[in-house]
């Protein structure tokens, strides 16, 4: 029917689908700019627009949409944290994705497909038992199970004692799911755009305008554009920018390195986690599976593969799945992680009025993209940080009171 | 990486330290130049200055390194940075 085809190409009832309205001039002035088009940023920029009602706000990027760690992280959406704090927020978050698809009208091809975190110790299984237990009291599904239900949830992994690291238990998260992580991005910005918000890809931030302490304008490659609100949200490049703004981050920029398989028939439903093998894995819709691991051994503003990491991850792969010694390795890529010391965020109030911090999600950004948007959101329209940010705020470091989720992250250690 | 002790040797034989920073007065300083020395970085990209252990030997040393070419470009032992001796009470 290839005429019939381009009849209904061409016909005007059916027009094209324009997610982001072409490339406009800077104004001189915004109510809001958001520093960073990532997911955080689009996201901040989407509810900024449709629960507050503030449209005056343009998004600034130096690349390009959802370029920079929202396209290089694996996907991986859960709750199922240490602290109080990091349980209560990341579930709200995981609250939002699930209804994301149909609030934004984009398919974020949200799967739930439940997420193992394997304990080959017998410490790793008491810090298990902790997670598990601190998660049930906060109304988040977790359980410690053993390898009867572990072999029914995932009958491929190899739970046999002739292993270097036997698996003893695992921490078993229900909704724990994985997401197009792209369309995480484009889904918020397309959302944002329909309201007004403006965004100006390739346009690089060079400089913070202050006066009196407050944050007035900023100097892009494009000139400079007054703003009555920033929030920065450049994971890998935030000390960078903040030094722009005046103030040190407790951040270092890490690597943190992925790669794919070639597709395979679907064998993996649940996500497995090891964090004493630092490895992690799941199977994409497409059938390739996603691996990573834990962060490099230094810092680095780049983003090179290595073959260091390969090899220690692979070793680590087929010890759990054994019969993935022929598969070939399809792509490799790596993100800049901003690692903080207590593997917790810094959200929220600076050294600079008016000027807001999305910062230090290290290798736990994607996870928490909806969440940060709309509090963030929040804090922009009522110039008040919400209380559940305010465990992440970058004065616990000088009142030493951070929020320890070392024991929680997947492998980034 | 060239190890000042040992000549060169795979870099994962070596551990990383943290940046080179000046140790405030711990008697005197405040709790925002305590955790300022403890908990904030420089993080630049570009030229560090940086603390790092070969870890068979257990030798600590200062690299100089750029953090966006991803290139060492000096080590030598801590004993040039670091000449007086500090006794702590």
């Amino acid at each position: 029917m290839p005429f019939g085809l381009i009849k209904y190409g061409f016909n005007k009832e059916y027009p094209a689908r324009v997610d982001l309205p072409p490339a406009c001039d800077l104004k001189d002035s915004y109510d809001v700019v958001i520093v960073g088009g990532g997911g955080h940023g689009c996201a901040a920029a989407y509810y900024l627009a449709t629960e507050h009602g503030i449209t005056d706000v343009a998004v600034l990027d130096k690349g390009y949409l959802g370029g920079g760690n929202t396209a290089r992280n694996t996907a991986i959406i859960r709750a199922n944290y240490l602290t109080p704090d990091g349980v209560n927020f990341y579930a709200e978050s995981v609250g939002l994705y699930k209804e994301l698809s149909n609030a934004l009208d984009y398919n974020i091809m949200y799967s739930e497909r439940g997420h193992l975190t394997l304990a080959h110790t017998d410490s790793a299984v008491r810090t298990m038992r902790w997670r598990a237990e601190v998660n049930k009291h906060l109304g988040v599904e977790s359980e410690l199970i053993f390898a009867d239900e572990i072999a029914r949830l995932c009958p491929t992994l190899d739970l046999s004692d002739d292993v270097r690291f036997p698996v003893l238990a695992a921490l078993y998260h229900p909704p724990g799911s994985i997401a197009r992580h792209d369309a995480v991005a484009w889904g918020y910005a397309a959302g944002a755009a329909r309201h007004g918000v403006e965004f100006h890809q390739k346009t690089e931030v060079t400089g913070i305008v202050k006066e009196a302490g407050r944050v007035v304008a900023v100097e892009t490659e494009r000139g400079t554009v007054k703003c009555g609100q920033v929030i920065q949200a450049v994971a890998g490049s935030s000390s960078l920018v903040a030094r722009m703004a005046g103030f040190k981050l407790p951040i270092r920029t890490i690597p943190l390195q992925a790669c794919v398989s070639q597709p395979l028939k679907p064998f993996l439903d649940p996500i497995i986690v090891s964090g004493s093998l630092h490895a992690y894995v799941s199977q994409s819709a497409r059938g390739e599976l996603v691996m990573g691991g834990s962060t490099d051994p230094y810092p680095l503003y780049g983003t090179r593969s290595s073959l260091d990491f390969k090899e220690g991850l692979m070793a680590h792969m087929l010890e759990l799945f054994p019969f993935l010694g022929e598969v070939k390795v399809l792509r490799q890529w790596a993100g800049m992680a901003d690692m903080t010391p207590d593997f917790s965020p810094v959200m929220g109030e600076t050294p600079v009025e008016n000027y807001w911090l999305d910062a230090g999600w290290g290798t736990w950004g994607f996870k928490a993209t909806p969440v940060c948007g709309k509090r963030m959101a929040e804090t922009v329209a009522t110039g008040r940080v919400p209380d559940i940010l305010q465990p992440f705020r970058l004065s616990r470091f000088e009142e030493f009171d951070q929020v320890g989720e070392k024991g929680a992250a997947s492998v980034g250690h | 990486m060239t190890c000042p002790l040992n000549g060169p040797r795979n870099i994962s034989e070596f551990v990383y330290g943290g940046e080179v920073v000046t140790m405030p007065d711990p008697a005197r300083s405040t709790d925002a130049e305590w955790a300022d020395y403890v908990f904030l970085e420089e993080n630049p990209a570009g030229v560090v200055r940086e603390w790092w252990c070969h870890a068979p030997t257990s030798f600590w040393f200062i690299a100089e390194r750029d953090t966006v070419r991803d290139e060492i470009l000096r080590t030598y032992p801590a004993g040039e940075v670091f000449k007086d001796r500090i006794d702590f009470p």
